[in-house]
């Protein structure tokens, strides 16, 4: 499975690449948003994969051994949220940009100074 | 504790000063004298200590660990300075106070002249050579608010950037060769240096810390080729061009060369490039000073010429020739300031400091005009002043120098004629002379105004007079200090008839005939300045500034061009290069497919995720990109379930939901997707995104591959029950392993939300 | 955009989202759930009010301001960093206390419990800040 996942992470970072690198603003955005979601992948699958052990304590002797790692979990939740905080941002800027400049064309935003 | 207090309150005084002369009033200058008085009477005090031998040491704590103090390190050579420093200074307080009555911002102006005065002290006192080093930079920031005081005028404000940009320039290279100085010995401890002279001289290092730190001394004593800052700077008031001139900020860079001359000098390197510089310099001032009409302008470029002569001396390094140089200091400090707050004087009382449009004064200040005489005399070279006694030192170590240097005799000579005609020139030609129709008449100048040169011009006359009385017990630990080993010579007025007396008369004829015949020599000597000297330091330095600022403006044009997907792309590009040279070199990954733990379920979602993603790149419908993008969000949400990421999972399904909405709600607002970018573009961004995404599938392969051998989360899934009560460990790490990192993180998303919120109100206005 | 569905759907899930976001922050500590997703849902139950009643009404029916909510969250949370200062700890050490103990009430209480009830409000609250003032627009 890590084979598979590995293949969806680097699709995952080669669109958003991609997409930063468009004069569009808000493909510029979603290649954002797509960088969290590989970013957050990459941990995750970093962290190893265990299947069917979240990490739960049920009081039970040696059962910390094969449970799934919790660290990298609790980076990414925190990772979560704060990605939702900093897309919101960046698509009201988004948003403002347009309203007072017109365009969406980061070029034009350039070559204006 | 003395010298380092003293430095304290006086850097006070120089903060309060400006706002204190609003109550002061006039009196301002005399009040703010006190404490420069008091300095200049305590090291008066210490005279019979240090001449005893004793080195006053202090130390205050700084960064101890880089071996950096404030420690101040006082003996002979400290305070003479010392006393020139304050006393000086303490003269010029008085003169500004006066003088600077009709200028605006007075108490700022007596700010800066005392904060200059403080870090001329400090570098004098200095005992570390860092601690020299910040009192020398500040030496260079205080003396550009002061040159560029008048910062209304253009002139005034290039010839301050000017000074700032070669003494900074020097400053840094001054540092440098203190840090290469220190390393040999492991300390920036002046003493220690001093004591073992040996150690870096034998280092490899000496060459290098010799040259910077003789950059250091040569720019800021105006040293040729970077003389020409300082009659630039003339365009200060004149009670900075006297303190500048006389005691500080140039004295500088003779006051560390003399300094360090136990250290770095003795070597064949030190004299000669000491000597030929300084003999250049000394020449250079001297010759260019003949065609000056300027009066202040005039004693600049002599300033020049006698900081030439001390270095020059100091590289010669015999007794005679060190005894001159400490002399000529004293000499030269003394005259200087005088002529200089002369100089302000006659341009407060005429309007005007131009030569040709003065002359006959002593009808009108018969005072002013016997003193500023006698400072001339002094400059000239002529008994009883000292500066006959500084004179006669210097011919003498001239005559007694090894025959290499024989070049600097005949330099030396004429130097000495163009300043007794110098002497001549100003004296006759401004208060006898005739006289032109002044705008309104002159009258002698007020107390405050006359004081200062009257008392250095006594000061010059009392110590010419009795010279092995006064003179003596003043400078002997001074030359003990700077060369040890040598002692001070008995000064005497009177040689006996010998060689250095008849150059002295020779000096004294030939400059009274330049000054006769100067209508046919000046004509001359402005010929060949024009022919051979035209090219203007000033403009070369500035032309070469304004080079470098083209320069920078071209280069950050080209990497600072403003388009973002460049910047981007660079990174990328290098990153991934280096990723995959690192990848090349590393061990080849083993890679089992095994298809028996790849759920059929699982392959779908992954292969689900990939289409959306590759859709949502390559569509040109805004609706298919959102769709896609929650496509993504909930694939990626089914694989954190499968893999035990549970608070994951319901975490990642709300903000998903959310995000999606969020993106609808601000793409309704925006135009339809245009293709501004053309194919080949297209495929050279999706050629970078391949190679950043391979690199990170290898990545990924390479990590599942490799293990740790035990993670930290082991103490987590320990202590988490046993310590913090909790079962949820993901939870339990948030909120309490790591809750200071999660307070950061709810931080940020308020700030993040607030800004939102004030984006779209202020939208609305 | 008026949906009689959605707006009679609102006005019911409202309340209970509400009382399971409780749910969800309490049982955080030792099940699935927490600060972060209760924040989550608190927030999420009045978006959803809002996209049936609008910004207007949602606001007028709110007994806080988001801004106050979000302001709050971070002083709980801030707050319960407080008590380890001041037993000796480094600060946000977590600090727990026994009630009833020995007995079949036993209930352990700390600050990390404060801090994820701050988390709580503080998410809530920016999820509602931004949510209509992107909304309004």
């Amino acid at each position: 499975m890590l084979f598979l996942l590995a293949i969806l992470i680097g699709v995952l970072y080669g669109a958003a690449v991609y997409l930063l690198l468009r004069r569009n603003i808000f493909k510029l955005i979603l290649g954002l948003i797509f960088l969290g979601h590989a970013t957050n992948m990459l941990l995750f699958v970093a962290g190893g994969l265990t299947s069917g052990r979240p990490a739960f304590l049920r009081g039970l002797q040696d059962e910390a051994i094969g449970m799934s790692d919790p660290l990298p979990q609790a980076l990414i939740l925190t990772a979560i949220v704060i990605g939702l905080g900093v897309t919101a941002f960046a698509l009201t800027l988004v948003y403002r940009f347009y309203k007072v400049t017109k365009t969406v064309d980061f070029d034009e935003l350039s070559e204006n100074e | 504790m003395t010298t380092g207090l003293f430095l304290i309150v006086l850097l006070g005084v120089s903060a309060v000063a400006p706002f204190l002369r609003k109550y002061l009033k006039n009196q301002a200058g005399w009040i703010y004298a006190i404490w420069p008085f008091v300095g200049f009477l305590y090291y008066l005090s210490l005279l019979p200590v240090i001449n005893d031998g004793v080195v006053i040491t202090e130390t205050f704590s700084w960064l101890p660990a880089l071996g950096i103090d404030f420690s101040f390190y006082v003996d002979g050579f400290s305070v003479l300075f010392s006393l020139l420093v304050l006393g000086i200074g303490a003269f010029i307080l008085v003169y500004a106070g006066y003088y600077m009555r009709p200028y605006p911002m007075k108490g700022r102006f007596l700010g800066y002249l005392l904060l200059f005065m403080t870090a001329m002290q400090g570098i004098v006192v200095s005992g570390n050579l860092i601690t020299m080093f910040v009192f020398w930079e500040l030496t260079s920031v205080s003396s550009y608010l002061l040159i560029g005081y008048y910062h209304e005028k253009p002139e005034a404000r290039a010839s301050a950037l000017q000074a700032l940009l070669i003494t900074g320039f020097g400053g840094l290279a001054l540092l440098g060769g203190f840090v290469l100085l220190a390393i040999p010995y492991g300390t920036y401890e002046l003493s220690y240096i001093l004591a073992s002279p040996e150690i870096i001289q034998n280092s490899n290092l000496y060459l290098p810390a010799f040259i910077l730190v003789a950059i250091g001394a040569f720019t800021k004593s105006a040293q040729f080729p970077f003389h020409f800052w300082l009659p630039g700077a003339m365009t200060a008031p004149s009670p900075v061009s006297a303190y500048l001139h006389s005691a500080t900020m140039v004295k500088a860079g003779v006051f560390l060369l003399a300094r360090l001359n136990p250290v770095l000098g003795g070597t064949e390197l030190w004299s000669y490039t000491l000597t030929i510089v300084g003999v250049t310099t000394m020449f250079t001032g001297a010759w260019l000073s003949t065609t000056q009409v300027d009066l202040k302008r005039i004693l600049a470029y002599t300033t020049v010429s006698a900081l030439g002569t001390l270095v020059l001396l100091i590289g010669t390094g015999t007794e005679y020739a060190i005894n001159a140089a400490i002399i000529f200091l004293l000499v030269h400090a003394l005259y200087k300031g005088t002529l200089f707050m002369m100089a302000g004087n006659i341009e407060k009382k005429t309007g005007t400091r131009d030569l040709t449009q003065l002359g006959g004064l002593y009808k009108y200040m018969p005072f002013a005009a016997i003193i500023m005489s006698l400072a001339l005399v002094s400059m000239a070279g002529v008994p009883p002043m000292l500066g006959f006694l500084g004179k006669e030192l210097i011919y003498e170590a001239s005559v007694a120098a090894p025959k290499a240097y024989g070049f600097i005799l005949i330099l030396g000579f004429l130097t000495n004629v163009i300043l007794v005609f110098l002497s001549l020139r100003l004296a006759i030609g401004i208060f006898w002379g005739k006289e032109p129709s002044y705008s309104k008449t002159p009258a002698e100048p007020g107390l405050a105004l006359i004081l200062g040169p009257f008392l250095l011009v006594l000061a010059s006359f009392v110590l010419g007079l009795f010279p092995a009385a006064m003179a003596n017990p003043l400078t002997s630990k001074a030359i003990t200090a700077i060369s040890p080993g040598m002692d001070a010579i008995v000064l005497k007025l009177w040689h006996g008839f010998n060689l250095v007396l008849g150059l002295s008369v020779l000096t004294l004829i030939s400059g009274y005939l330049v000054f006769r015949y100067q209508d046919k020599i000046l004509p001359g000597i402005d010929n060949v300045n024009i022919k051979y000297f035209r090219r203007e330091f000033t403009r070369l330095f500035f032309q070469m500034i304004d080079g470098f600022l083209t320069f920078t403006k071209l280069k950050t044009k080209t990497l600072q061009h403003g388009y973002h997907r460049f910047y981007l792309m660079t990174l990328f590009v290098i990153a991934s290069i280096l990723v995959w040279v690192m990848i090349w070199r590393a061990d080849p990954i083993m890679l089992e497919l095994n298809f028996s733990d790849m759920p059929l379920n699982l392959i779908a979602v992954v292969v689900l995720i990939i289409a959306a993603t590759l859709s949502s790149v390559i569509s040109n419908s805004r609706v298919v990109a959102l769709i896609s993008m929650g496509v993504i969000g909930f694939g990626i949400t089914i694989i954190f379930i499968a893999y035990s990421g549970v608070d994951l999972a319901i975490t990642m399904i709300m903000v998903e939901t959310l995000m999606v909405i969020l993106a609808m709600a601000v793409v309704y607002h925006l135009p339809r997707y245009q293709n501004f970018s053309g194919t080949g573009a297209r495929m050279r961004d999706a050629l970078v995104a391949t190679l950043v995404g391979a690199f990170f599938m290898v990545l990924v392969l390479q990590a599942g591959t490799s293990s740790l051998e035990t993670p930290i989360s082991d103490y987590f899934k320990e202590a988490s029950y046993s310590l913090a009560y909790g079962r949820n460990i993901v939870n339990v790490i948030l909120v309490d392993f790591r809750a200071l990192d999660t307070l950061g993180e709810i931080t940020v998303i308020s700030i993040a939300a607030l800004g939102i919120f004030a984006m779209i109100k202020l939208g609305k206005k | 955009m008026e949906s009689i569905i959605l707006q009679i759907a609102a006005r019911h899930m409202r309340p209970l989202l509400v009382v399971l976001s409780l749910i969800v922050l309490y049982r955080g500590h030792n099940e699935p759930g927490g600060g972060f997703i209760g924040g989550l849902m608190f927030g999420a139950a009045y978006i959803l009010y809002a996209m049936a009643f609008g910004v207007g009404k949602t606001q007028k029916s709110l007994f806080f301001n988001p801004i106050n909510l979000t302001a709050l969250g971070l002083f709980v949370a801030l707050l319960s960093g407080i008590p380890a200062l001041l037993l000796g700890d480094s600060f946000m050490t977590g600090e727990w206390y026994t009630f009833f103990a020995q007995t079949a009430f036993e209930l352990k209480l700390g600050t990390p419990l404060i801090f994820d009830v701050g988390v709580y409000f503080a998410v809530a609250g920016m999820l509602m800040l931004v949510m209509f003032s992107i909304m309004e627009e």
